[in-house]
């Protein structure tokens, strides 16, 4: 974490006592961020915390409003932002949403059996109609690299990420505000799908040049409150 | 032979029941001394004028009852925070005009009575944890203007949680007894010898501010113990300690320019120190939307608390283990000295010194701890509006690296606070 945090844009910091002066920047300010998200918000997906850099602005403004305002509930994102106005989140989340910056490489390695990978890629790209779970691409854009405004990229995330999010649906520790699509996705997942997806989804490389697409590849399965009520 | 049996038995009786109608004889009137008798009609059609329900509000600010009675993202005023206590926890009611679940049905001397004595319409005691023995003090004025807002506010049906409190203090009788021994009601009394700003000052932070209910020390039964004033108190359920008001070792603010004070319930910092933990959310919640004037009083009575700065403790770099100072610098070179500066000279504006720092060097390493495991940001405020952070270091630091750092930190660039153990952070 030293070099995540050391070779951050803070150089200015190695100066000396006498010259010892903090930059006035968003990226600064928002430091903390970077020792679990990585450097400059662009964790690999190797361990638990999500990658921020290039995440649509108006999904990364609703989860840290969703921490703060008791919808979500890691123990630290509420600690850290339960004081903070809209208005500084908001300045936050287009700070690490404007961030272009490579993906790190994905491992092909998994524990995942080859029926549960196909189990999880059916139900990523098809979904499973006879259950009302659409595919992921429905909502997350055809590469699943997510979709303005508000939809988050699905690849380049954490296998462990993928799956607590997943489980949380399911047990009802993760909400948005209505209509809260993911919660009924979720309720509709077992933990075998749960499995499924989140390691199929972290086995897939990530386009290069990866960003959220500009529209939708068609209306909305289920009505969603992550996406302006106009496109929903 | 059988009269006898049964007279013996009635003897019995007796002697069991003299000492409780004797304690009901006495426990009684000490919970009721000091009420005022409700009108015999109830004035539930409130009629208040705009000035007042403006009024309300802002008091209600200045007593942070939002802090409890909003749960995060709940409706506003529909309590349901539990509120941890060592008997157990409690939770904060429902204040809004709901008629079913809020006080659609007190009249304003219901809430008065609540304000004042501690006792809810229906006319149970209430829990402490309400903190009337310091609302107590306000003006029935005030507690009008209270109520007159709280009547305004859109009405929200949120049910009210039982409290979940352990045997026997979840007894009403036990609470009459605590209530005899700990609580009398009690109006504020000007000091006429001191200014008005003074006694504003006093008044907001004696009532309304209820500053003593964290910065006041409390004896077993949970009683803010007043004689001791804000001399700092530890937060059990939290594991922060809010810290003395009156020491110049600890969070007294006698030498500081009055401006500063302000400046701190203001913005949540100052040149002289910033708020965590749940000062935090006092600045957050409370104080930074009060008036420039209100803030004035309350500094210039927090200024002039009687000083209560202990002595010196004794130096003791004896008792600091060199392999423990030695990871603990490596630790600091490594997690915190690319923000506070290699020699815990901080960063103006930004990250706080170590070095020198009275919150680092005071007796109780409570709120260090916390800080570290957590990280966190000042509070977002007018002054202070993108406040810079630290990051959590719980997931990466174990408890042995806590005190390893803390430690240090203590111990280094002329700090000379004692060590802190495992035993201190392994404490949740």
């Amino acid at each position: 974490m030293c070099l995540a945090l050391c070779a951050s844009p803070l150089l200015a910091m190695a100066a000396g006592p006498a010259d010892f002066r903090v930059p006035d920047t968003i990226a600064q300010r928002a430091a903390a961020c970077i020792a679990c998200h990585g450097r400059e918000g662009a964790s690999g997906n190797a361990a638990f915390f999500p990658r921020l850099a290039g995440k649509p602005a108006g999904y990364l403004f609703d989860q840290l409003q969703s921490f703060r305002d008791g919808r979500r509930f890691n123990s630290d994102m509420v600690h850290l932002v339960q004081h903070l106005s809209d208005d500084y989140l908001r300045e936050m989340a287009a700070y690490f949403a404007g961030l272009d910056l490579p993906y790190p490489a994905v491992s092909g390695v998994s524990d995942a059996s080859a029926a549960t990978l196909a189990r999880g890629r059916a139900l990523a790209l098809q979904g499973d109609a006879a259950r009302g779970i659409p595919a992921c691409t429905q909502c997350h854009g055809a590469a699943l690299t997510g979709v303005q405004p508000g939809i988050p990229a699905l690849v380049g995330l954490p296998r462990l990420y993928l799956s607590s999010q997943l489980g949380a649906w399911l047990t009802n520790d993760r909400h948005a505000r209505a209509p809260d699509c993911m919660a009924e996705v979720g309720r509709r997942l077992n933990t075998g799908d749960i499995n499924a997806v989140a390691s199929w989804l972290a086995l897939q490389p990530v386009p290069d040049r990866a960003k959220p697409v500009d529209a939708l590849p068609g209306p909305l399965p289920i009505p969603c409150s992550a996406m302006p009520a106009s496109l929903r | 032979m059988k009269t006898s049996v049964l007279r013996r038995i009635a003897y019995v009786l007796v002697a069991l029941a003299a000492p409780l109608a004797l304690a009901a004889l006495v426990l009684v009137p000490l919970n009721l001394r000091g009420e005022d008798p409700l009108p015999a009609t109830e004035d539930t059609a409130w009629r208040a004028t705009p000035d007042q329900i403006e009024r309300g509000r802002y008091l209600a600010l200045a007593g942070n009852c939002a802090g409890c009675h909003t749960v995060r993202g709940g409706a506003a005023y529909a309590g349901g925070l539990g509120i941890a206590t060592p008997f157990g926890t409690v939770y904060a009611s429902n204040l809004t005009p709901d008629v079913q679940q809020g006080i659609g049905t007190w009249s304003a001397a219901h809430f008065w009575r609540a304000m004042h004595n501690g006792r809810s319409k229906d006319g149970r005691l209430l829990y402490p944890a309400f903190p009337y023995p310091s609302f107590t003090r306000i003006t029935r004025s005030d507690s009008d203007a209270l109520y007159a807002y709280l009547r305004s506010v859109p009405a929200a049906a949120a049910p009210n949680q039982p409290h979940r409190l352990r045997f026997p203090y979840d007894t009403q009788a036990a609470l009459a007894v605590w209530r005899a021994l700990s609580f009398t009601p009690a109006a504020f009394v000007a000091d006429t010898a001191q200014p008005a700003e003074w006694n504003r000052g006093a008044y907001l932070v004696e009532g309304l501010g209820h500053c003593i209910a964290c910065h006041g020390s409390r004896n077993v039964l949970g009683a803010t113990e007043e004689k001791r004033g804000l001399s700092g108190g530890l937060i059990a359920a939290e594991g922060w300690y809010a810290p003395s008001l009156a020491s110049k070792r600890e969070a007294s603010v006698a030498d500081w320019e009055t401006r500063h004070v302000v400046a701190l319930l203001k913005n949540g910092t100052a040149p002289g120190g910033s708020v965590m933990g749940p000062m935090a959310d006092v600045v957050y919640r409370s104080t930074q939307h009060l008036s420039e004037a209100d803030l004035g009083a309350m500094a210039v009575y927090l200024q002039k608390l009687p000083d209560a700065t202990g002595p010196a403790a004794a130096p003791s770099p004896a008792r600091r283990d060199a392999s423990t100072m030695e990871r603990g610098a490596r630790i600091y070179d490594q997690r915190c000295a690319y923000c506070h500066g290699d020699a815990g000279q901080g960063a103006a504006g930004a990250y706080p010194p170590l070095a020198g720092s009275r919150a680092v060097n005071m007796a109780t390493p409570a709120n260090l701890i916390q800080v570290v495991r957590h990280g966190g940001f000042l509070p977002s405020t007018a002054g202070n509006p993108r406040p810079y952070g630290m990051p959590p270091f719980g997931h990466v630091l174990d408890d042995n690296d806590i005190a390893a750092v803390l430690t240090y930190v203590r111990g280094a660039w002329g700090n000379d606070a004692p060590a802190v153990t495992p035993r201190d952070t392994m404490r949740r």
